[in-house]
């Protein structure tokens, strides 16, 4: 059973509907018990870093994803902001920290004296820095869809999987640690390649 | 640079048979309204020719109980096409954001109630992120030969000019702008190249503009010489057998970096 965490914001639906799609067993988790019976978590999210972490904190999921994600180890996807909040701190409307998964923050991409557009929104060819199970049958450079103004730095080079080019600016396009993968682009919005990658998250062992 | 986008336009309205049911129409300079068929079937052409985007306008927005259609056509959509997709036509409140998006929209486009209320921009920003909220700009010349923004689907005249109002929406937090030209909507002569020119080098939020796309090379004009992000069409994947993966290719082989 997949569960998308429902921290009340956003569109969870596409990806609802993506792992539906996929013939799996998926759940919305609107209270922290409803973890329990899951095996695979997603913490989806489009919006604000602050609004976003605040409303995990409000809802009571911080210890219980704690417990299920860290302690028990399930499988766990991040999407765009969903990735973004896994951080130490985001530079979203003031400084806030995040979950503190990744060695990482969260800042807005640098665009100051160029013609690049903020939000970043489309599609942009995606370089895997190694190969890696989650990529199983998609090559190197595929395109997926992306829309964000804010992006993950690391401090930890090993926790990036994949990067892509947005104008001099090499942006962290997914991150990996042990159970916990997030990527920055939409795989429920990137067609054939996102549900193939939805898919190996699904299968993947950690 | 992201890709530069593709996106087919589906125009909405309540079918003539069933006013309980939304359709796929045509147009031409907002008027000529022609009934062309079931907006979800079309929906799966396109995600199989491998379209960006969806841009959804029901055109025909009169009570309140057509967001709900266009809510419930949205639903069905998401269930199998996983792609973006902007949703619009008749949106006026935060209530009408937040049941498009739980509905599976990613995008939602506002226009006459923007202009009346800018600060639905501002609040749907802060709420939902600035991604989230198009801004729709529909304009055309008047008599006197200057553009003007118009509003209710080409009725009511604005004062604004569409580069002033593009800045004033970007200034209130809109992620995104959709240009149409409703004096080129529909007639397949080629996209508004200043109008798309001037509102994307004022602004530092992506440019869709639309009205007019009659052969690749418009889209590829719409790129090269008005210097938009992403460009949509109706008629043009509506009416002919052209299909997205015939004119992608020529798009792309005249140098312009789409998906291939």
């Amino acid at each position: 059973m997949v569960g998308i965490v429902d921290y009340g914001m956003g569109n969870l639906l596409s990806v609802y509907n993506a792992f539906d799609y996929l013939g799996e067993d998926v759940k919305i988790c609107k209270v922290p018990e409803d973890f329990e019976d899951t095996d695979h978590i997603v913490i989806p999210g489009v919006g604000a870093f602050k609004d976003c972490i605040n409303l995990i904190s409000e809802n009571g999921f911080i210890d219980k994803l704690h417990e299920h994600v860290i302690n028990k180890g399930k499988p766990t996807l991040g999407i765009c902001l969903g990735m973004q909040v896994m951080a130490k701190k985001g530079y979203e409307f003031g400084v806030h920290d995040g979950l503190g998964w990744f060695d990482s923050e969260v800042k807005k991409i640098d665009v100051i004296n160029t013609d690049l557009k903020l939000p970043n929104i489309g599609w942009n060819e995606i370089n895997q820095t190694y190969d890696h199970p989650l990529f199983d049958g998609i090559s190197n450079m595929t395109d997926f869809y992306l829309v964000h103004s804010y992006f993950m730095q690391c401090n930890n080079q090993s926790d990036i999987l994949a990067t892509y080019q947005y104008g001099q600016n090499n942006i962290t396009a997914a991150v990996i640690k042990n159970n916990i993968f997030a990527t920055q682009f939409h795989p429920e919005k990137s067609q054939d390649s996102g549900l193939k990658l939805l898919s190996n998250f699904i299968k993947w062992n950690p | 640079m992201s890709k530069l986008r593709l996106i087919p336009k589906l125009q909405l309205k309540p079918a003539s048979y069933n006013s309980n049911k939304l359709v796929l129409v045509v147009t031409k300079q907002f008027d000529n309204i022609i009934e062309i068929g079931d907006p979800v079937s079309q929906s799966k052409i396109f995600q199989d020719q491998v379209s960006d985007e969806l841009i959804f306008i029901n055109i025909d927005s009169k009570n309140r109980q057509e967001i709900s259609l266009l809510a419930k056509i949205i639903s069905e959509v998401s269930e199998e096409i996983f792609m973006p997709l902007t949703v619009g036509g008749g949106v006026t409140s935060i209530e009408d954001f937040r049941l498009l998006l739980n509905n599976g929209a990613d995008k939602i486009s506002i226009n006459s109630a923007a202009i009346s209320n800018p600060d639905l921009i501002r609040i749907a920003a802060e709420k939902f992120g600035s991604q989230c909220v198009v801004v729709s700009i529909d304009y055309k010349k008047d008599e006197n030969n200057k553009y003007f923004v118009y509003t209710n689907g080409g009725l009511n005249k604005t004062s604004y000019d569409p580069i002033e109002w593009a800045l004033i929406a970007q200034r209130y937090g809109a992620g995104e702008l959709l240009l149409t030209s409703i004096s080129h909507d529909g007639m397949k002569n080629g996209l508004d190249l200043y109008i798309t020119n001037e509102v994307s080098k004022a602004v530092n939020i992506p440019v869709i503009t639309s009205g007019g796309c009659g052969l690749a090379k418009d889209f590829s004009d719409g790129f090269k010489i008005g210097k938009a992000s992403a460009v949509a069409a109706g008629s043009f994947f509506a009416h002919r057998d052209q299909n997205f993966m015939q004119t992608r290719s020529q798009i792309y082989n005249s140098g312009v970096n789409i998906r291939k």
